[in-house]
């Protein structure tokens, strides 16, 4: 590794202040060709202002910039881009009705002395870059058919066809299941090797210290230093990112609640394989009792999420019942659900949940209004904003306030409204899909302890989620899936990694 | 949103750009008051402003209703053909016979009264608006072909209704609701003006406005809350329908004559005043205060142009240039706010 260059990007003394919070105070990193930089801290803590920062699209109200040794400014994502900085955002800026090849090329396709695009030609050149980083598709396949993980991949391609010095990734792995995450974390390695400087952002800090060369933390918008990773203890790290160690952030509670009856109760539930969703369910069978928290473990594919949709009335079912609390309930939308006292926190929050340009209150209120009107007509704004105060709080969401636009807030705190918006309904079964995607480990362990208190209220919790320790850790009991049916069904006392995994993968799927 | 008090600036005083954001159509609309006032002194005589409202107030009614069909994402083209058919229905009522005034039958004939007048034309826009809801919400054909279609039928139907001749002379009753004045201010000024509050407070008071910017927000996000998406689609078509239907009233009420060209090419004018009032075209953002305004600019424009003797084909020029300066002002304005 190049430790004694000079850094490829330095950032001195970067502010930068939003109404009513100061986003970035005095914050100070370097990186290096050759190396990765693991951007660490809490959710709010400003990573992604100082992503944006860097790549230009927005600007620092103090502070220099220099790049290769000289002071350079970054005022729109074109410049940085011209400097070879790459951005792959969460949202990808793909084409999906393009090929991989077209993508990968857009606005620089080789050209034939006529002026038509030379496709043999684009092909070859989008197959040398894919190839580098391991991605084997036909350069010819639409975009639209990829996984998130090869959509990725895909812009990862671009950003190395366009000859980028340094690839910046805002939480790429938060989407991804086990096995797409350690392929990327390899082609980071090999972007190393290659020269480039990469800095990315995630909140699992296995995969910073598996990766990076060293890492930055940032705390309440401040710099809380800067470590490299080698002999790095995973409990300074914690200590850096929250100021507490570990041992006092992980709770569980040693002594678990006996469950009570079934509460919700699914019965040779079946879907069809023509709904949006991939995987087709073949009768499955669950319970979930009052008090008890089954988490769902499977791999991309198995049909977590898929079952969680079919219950809650999102997709189309072929046939099943569905019980809450004994007697049968007719789920035909999400609106029936929620009658039924069923809630669900879906997998996308962007997509799937959030009113980005309206209001925090308006996003937290929008399922549970009726508890708010007066003469069942106007919304009781000052109830709103009381019952928002209450679930900030327990929740401590980080905003300035109820007002503010939910797409300023940062991504963990967006994921915690969403959370706040479920509770305030108060259902009887909640279903939760992913409840942590872009939550930093305080606040998971915060959510965790939530879901626990909802259990202890007699709430009935259905947790999916891709990370087995977080199944491992929240849940009384253990479903595994695959391939659109129940493989394993467990005590999470008795479950390991192995042993979920194993059932998760390799158990006999009997037809 | 309007009242959204903590928006992003780029400035260290948060509060000059966003609220800059907020008034930029009303910045407008006086700058251009300003200048019309300086170039032609006639222009601020309070006969003329009230004259301009006057002439604002048949599109603005409909504009109110557009407004919840933009916030929702979706467009209605069909309004100004929906005017001429409940213009000639209540007309025709006030008359007792759908007969035209180029039949030679002039004796006046028992009407209905007024109240039968209205309620048809309201009737006709809401079935109007409940036929194209239906067919987007369950036919799935874009809006804007739905009502494109809408645009050609209820033209169509209007002139098969009246026979192509105009149906005129109205009673005093129903000439009152265009032509009358309570105090200094027309009544259709009050009409407008009274629904305008009346939306306002619907879009930002109650439950069924939260849902409303919900659903043009994002769809998907609004049924997995639990929104019947669906109803509440159709809905904002059935009111958009509803208030061209009122709309076509007070127009054959002020030009004492319903006619089937009547309101041609209004779904421009309308949708150019939610539009330049900051309204979205993309949905979930928007404001009835801001449709109030963009009509009022759109008055504004055209009657300060016909005051200084511009010749009307110059003044379509002028304001399709302003109406797209308009916007891009404020989606200038609002640009700098995200950064
Ligand atoms: N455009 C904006 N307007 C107002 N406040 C903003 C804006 N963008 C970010 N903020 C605020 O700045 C702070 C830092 O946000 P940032 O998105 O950088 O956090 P983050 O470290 O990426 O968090 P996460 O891990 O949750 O993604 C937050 O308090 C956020 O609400
Ligand atoms: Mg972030």
């Amino acid at each position: 590794m190049a430790r004694e260059s000079p850094p490829l990007l330095a950032l001195h003394g970067i502010t930068k202040r939003f109404p009513g919070v100061t986003a970035l105070a005095d914050v100070s990193l370097d990186v290096r060709a050759g190396e990765v930089l693991g951007l660490l801290g809490e959710n709010g803590a400003g990573k992604s202002t100082l992503l944006k920062i860097v790549s230009g699209a927005q600007r620092p109200d103090a502070g220099t910039i220099t790049w290769q040794g000289e002071t350079a400014t970054l005022a729109t994502p074109h410049q940085a881009q011209q400097r070879g900085i790459v951005t792959i955002y969460q949202e990808f800026n793909l084409v999906p009705d393009l090929t991989i090849a077209e993508n990968v090329f857009i606005g620089r396709e080789p050209l034939r002395a006529t002026g038509l695009i030379d496709w043999p030609r684009l092909a070859r050149d989008t197959g040398d870059v894919t190839r580098r980083i391991g991605l084997d598709l036909d350069p010819m396949m639409s975009v639209r058919d990829l996984s998130v993980a090869e959509q990725q991949m895909v812009e990862i391609a671009r950003a190395l066809s366009m000859q980028s010095r340094l690839i910046i990734m805002d939480e790429p792995t938060s989407a991804l299941s086990e096995t797409e995450v350690a392929r990327l974390l390899r082609i980071m390695d090999s972007l190393r090797h290659a020269g480039l400087a990469v800095i990315f952002v995630t909140h699992r800090l296995t995969e910073a210290t598996g990766v990076c060369d060293r890492v930055t933390v940032l705390r309440d918008g401040r710099l809380a230093g800067t470590r490299p990773v080698a002999g790095l203890e995973m409990d300074e790290l914690i200590r850096m990112m929250v100021g507490r160690s570990a041992e006092q952030l992980y709770r569980r509670p040693a002594t678990r609640r006996a469950p009570g009856p079934v509460r919700l109760s699914i019965r040779n539930l079946r879907t069809e394989g023509v709904t949006t969703h991939g995987t087709v369910l073949h009768g499955i069978d669950l319970d979930v009792r009052q008090g008890e928290i089954v988490g769902i473990a499977g791999l991309v594919g198995a049909g977590r999420t898929e079952l969680a949709r079919a219950v809650f009335g999102a997709d189309p079912r072929a046939g099943g019942r569905i019980e809450v609390d004994g007697s049968p309930v007719r789920v035909h939308s999400p609106r029936d659900a929620i009658r039924a006292g069923i809630g669900l926190v879906p997998e996308d929050r962007k997509l799937q949940a959030l009113f980005l340009a309206l209001a925090v209150r308006h996003n937290f209120s929008i399922a549970a209004l009726g508890q708010f009107l007066s003469f069942g007509v106007f919304v009781r704004e000052r109830a709103e904003a009381e019952a928002l105060e209450h679930y900030r709080r327990t929740l401590k969401i980080r905003m300035s306030s109820g007002e503010q636009m939910v797409v300023n807030l940062s991504g963990g705190n967006q994921q915690k409204v969403v959370l706040a918006r479920w509770l305030a309904l108060k259902p009887n079964v909640l279903i939760v899909d992913e409840p942590t995607r872009g939550v930093d480990i305080a606040a998971k362990a915060e959510v965790h302890e939530l879901l626990d208190e909802l259990a202890g209220n007699g709430i009935a919790v259905m947790a999916i989620s891709s990370e087995l320790p977080e199944v491992l850790a929240i849940s009384d009991r253990i479903i595994t899936m695959r391939e659109g049916r129940i493989t394993g069904d467990l005590p999470a006392a008795e479950a390991t990694q192995e042993k979920l995994m194993a059932l998760m993968t390799l158990a006999p799927v009997d037809a | 949103m309007s009242q959204t008090a903590t928006e992003p600036s780029a400035t260290r005083r948060p509060d000059a750009a966003t609220l800059l954001g907020r008034v930029a159509p009303l910045v407008f609309l006086l700058v251009l008051m300003f200048v019309f006032s300086v170039l032609e002194p006639r222009f601020l005589s309070e006969l003329n402003l009230f004259n301009v409202m006057r002439q604002i107030s048949i599109t603005g009614l409909i504009a109110l209703g557009m407004t919840f069909v933009i916030l929702t994402g979706g467009i209605d083209l069909s309004v100004g053909s929906v005017v001429a058919l409940a213009g000639l229905v209540a007309g025709a009522l006030n008359k007792g016979s759908s007969a035209n005034s180029l039949s030679l039958d002039d004796t006046v004939a028992a009407g209905y009264p007024l109240i039968v007048s209205v309620g048809a034309a309201a009737l006709v826009g809401l079935g109007a608006g409940l036929v194209q809801g239906v067919a987007i919400t369950t036919l799935d054909v874009p809006p804007f072909v739905v009502t494109l279609g809408g645009l050609s039928a209820f033209r169509g139907a209007a002139l098969l209704y009246s026979g192509g001749g105009p149906i005129s002379s109205f009673d005093d009753t129903y000439r009152f609701w265009g032509q009358g004045k309570i105090g200094p201010m027309p009544v259709p000024v009050i009409v407008f003006l009274g629904f305008a509050l009346l939306c306002h407070i619907v879009l930002r008071h109650t439950r069924y406005g939260r849902h409303v910017y919900a659903v043009g927000g994002n769809a998907e996000a609004a049924r997995l809350s639990g929104l019947n998406v669906r109803a509440l689609t159709l809905s904002v078509y059935v009111i958009v329908g509803l208030f061209a239907g009122i709309a076509g009233f007070v127009l054959s009420s002020r030009l004492n004559s319903a006619e089937a060209v009547a309101g041609l090419g209004y779904e421009l004018t309308v949708i150019a005043s939610v539009v330049i009032g900051g309204t979205s075209l993309f949905g979930g953002i928007g404001s009835v205060a801001g449709t109030v305004v963009g009509a009022i600019l759109i008055g504004v424009l055209i009657n300060g142009l016909v005051l200084m003797n511009v010749s009307p084909y110059v003044q379509q020029i002028i304001i399709g240039v302003i109406i797209v300066l308009a916007v891009a002002f404020d989606r200038f304005v609002k640009g700098r706010r995200r950064r």
